[in-house]
């Protein structure tokens, strides 16, 4: 059942709360936690060539429904992703925090983040925009989208295979 | 070590089971390379589909060197280099759209798109100046094979027929995957960078050894067959089809499974639309062996890598860094199709790829690996004793042994040395 817009009163507190949540997840390779804060109907969305354009039609880094969210969780947890092994160790800094909306029973979120990885590769920068679909599931928040929009992703970019 | 690594000393850097480490790392070497096969030999640039109608243009490159690929408004297709004439500016920074000409933002020189000039500004100060002359410099020869645009930079050569050779009949068989017999390159390139030399890349396209090991973490969480594709005991051949084009040649175990669309992990009854287009352009009979067969695993020597559900481009960069340009391969008149090859496709390749951020991963420490200089060589030897020739004269292996490497690394000595006296 959808809610009208006005009961999705989230205040941007738990919101802020919520994405530093998952930042500490990723950066920190928790896979099965990361995994737990989608929706049943969650996207993970990294477009490629510039815009954001229609992901049904044309390429993205990753285009992942919910059960490949999973088969990406389950992959990196076989323990033998090798461009994960060892782990990239990672640090990133969100910012820019914003409720801009809202859609149906979900809010729409957008911020900002720069996140660093150390690897045997050498060091890389990956500055993004991310927008996120939040809504809450039996009281807590979860994603039904995040989008992370690579500031540089039109154009070459180094293997991204952890969580971003 | 200074001895073997003078670069025009090929026959000892290249040898039948052993190539010499410095090749993926000596800069003088990419040097060379970039003047005798990039610049040389035919190069895939791009296809027909991306550039549709009259006045469309794409960039592309031939190794690190950028093109426009355009078609004029005769329909004809030119690859232009992105420089402008006077002083060398870049004249296109639009990746793709659709111009009857290009200025130059620098002076405002304008280029019609086949590449002639059109006129400068303040034409009195260039009395007696042959505009014929000025036209932006075009890649000598072009030449299309079934929709796939190739470029040489050298005005005399093998023509594309005879560098294809064999190659030619994977493309031949690629399209008729098609009902249409067309493929079509329209859901746009991801670009992964990697630290590391072309030609690792080029090598592990068609190593049949690597998979069960460097894709283990996906093919064990995933319900996959490739995986027992390329094992010992795998009926599927590895094949050197001549100037340097090789392929892991899987009909043979698709055949044993002899399900239609197995190939491409699904069934009949999941892409009704495709395969009664696929039985009324063909047949019912000729649809079931194509459908059975699949598609190719075929590298085209340097740069065009077909791979089944994905089309990739080799752009060697500089000696320790390479991009692979990758999309999925859609077929004219398949769309239900063309939506599961375009979802495998993303979920397997890319920089964030389940299968290609590892091989990516195995590229680059090769390339940190060879920084160490001892042993000095690296053995290609892998199944050269039971390395034989097939029917057709070709020579054939285990999927799992070196065999493409050696036919790859005995093409490129034989580009490498030539017009050197040894």
């Amino acid at each position: 059942m959808i809610e009208p817009v006005k009961h999705v009163e989230i205040a941007l507190s738990d919101v802020t709360q919520f994405i530093y949540h998952e930042a500490r997840l990723q950066d920190e390779h928790e896979y099965d936690a990361w995994e737990e804060l989608w929706a049943d109907d969650g996207i993970y969305w990294i477009p490629s060539g510039g815009g954001g354009g229609d992901p049904e039609s044309e390429m993205s880094l990753v285009y992942d429904n919910r059960s490949r969210i999973g088969l990406r969780i389950r992959q990196l947890n076989s323990g033998k992703r090798h461009s994960q092994s060892p782990r990239s160790r990672l640090c990133r800094v969100i910012s820019n925090i914003e409720i801009v909306g809202t859609e149906k029973d979900a809010i729409r979120v957008v911020a900002n983040a720069l996140v660093f990885e150390s690897n045997s590769r050498g060091e890389t920068l990956w500055p993004a925009r991310y927008e996120y679909l939040l809504r809450r599931v039996d009281g807590d928040l979860r994603m039904s989208l995040k989008k992370v929009l690579l500031v540089n992703n039109d154009k070459p970019l180094h293997t991204l295979s952890f969580l971003i | 070590m200074g001895a073997i690594e003078n670069t025009s000393n090929w026959t000892e850097l290249i040898r039948p089971e052993h190539v010499h480490g410095s090749v993926y790392t000596n800069q003088a070497i990419f040097q060379a390379e970039l003047e005798k096969i990039w610049y040389r030999t035919w190069v895939y640039v791009g296809h027909v589909s991306e550039i549709p109608e009259p006045n469309d243009f794409v960039l592309k490159s031939i190794g690190p060197q950028p093109v426009i690929m355009t078609r004029d408004d005769k329909g004809e297709i030119h690859l232009l280099q992105n420089r402008c004439t006077h002083r060398g500016a870049e004249v296109c920074q639009k990746t793709k759209g659709s111009a009857k000409s290009f200025t130059c933002p620098y002076h405002a020189w304008n280029f019609a798109n086949d590449g002639e000039l059109r006129g400068f500004p303040y034409p009195s100060g260039y009395e007696g100046v042959d505009k014929k002359k000025l036209a932006l410099a075009r890649v000598p020869r072009v030449d299309t094979y079934k929709g796939f645009i190739f470029g040489s930079m050298a005005a005399d050569g093998p023509t594309l027929i005879d560098h294809l050779g064999a190659a030619s009949e994977a493309l031949d068989r690629l399209v008729m995957t098609s009902p249409k017999g067309e493929v079509e390159i329209t859901a746009g390139f991801l670009q992964h960078k990697v630290q590391a030399n072309w030609k690792l890349v080029v090598e592990n396209e068609t190593d049949g050894y690597h998979p069960k090991f460097v894709h283990a973490s996906i093919f064990s969480v995933a319900d996959s067959k490739i995986g027992e594709l390329y094992g010992e005991e795998s009926t599927a051949v590895t094949r050197c089809l001549g100037n340097g084009h090789t392929e892991n040649d899987l009909r043979p175990e698709f055949r044993r499974r002899g399900t239609p669309l197995s190939w491409f992990g699904t069934s009949v009854d999941k892409l009704p639309d495709y395969v009664s287009r696929m039985q009324a352009a063909y047949g019912s009979a000729k649809a079931n062996e194509i459908m059975i067969d699949g598609t190719p695993h075929i590298m085209i020597f340097p740069n065009l890598f077909i791979a089944e559900i994905q089309m990739f481009v080799i752009q060697p960069i500089s000696v320790d860094e390479t991009v692979q340009h990758v999309t999925a391969l859609q077929f004219k008149g398949a769309s239900d199709l063309n939506r599961r090859m375009r979802q495998q496709t993303m979920g397997s390749v890319g920089s964030a790829g389940f299968l290609l951020a590892d091989d990516a991963e195995m590229y680059e420490r090769t390339q940190r690996g060879l920084n160490a200089r001892n042993p000095e060589w690296l053995f290609l030897g892998r199944g050269k004793h039971r390395e034989h020739q097939d029917e057709q004269g070709f020579l054939v292996g285990n999927v799992t042994d070196d065999i493409a490497s050696r036919g790859i690394w005995e093409h490129y000595l034989s580009l490498m040395k030539d017009g050197e006296t040894q």
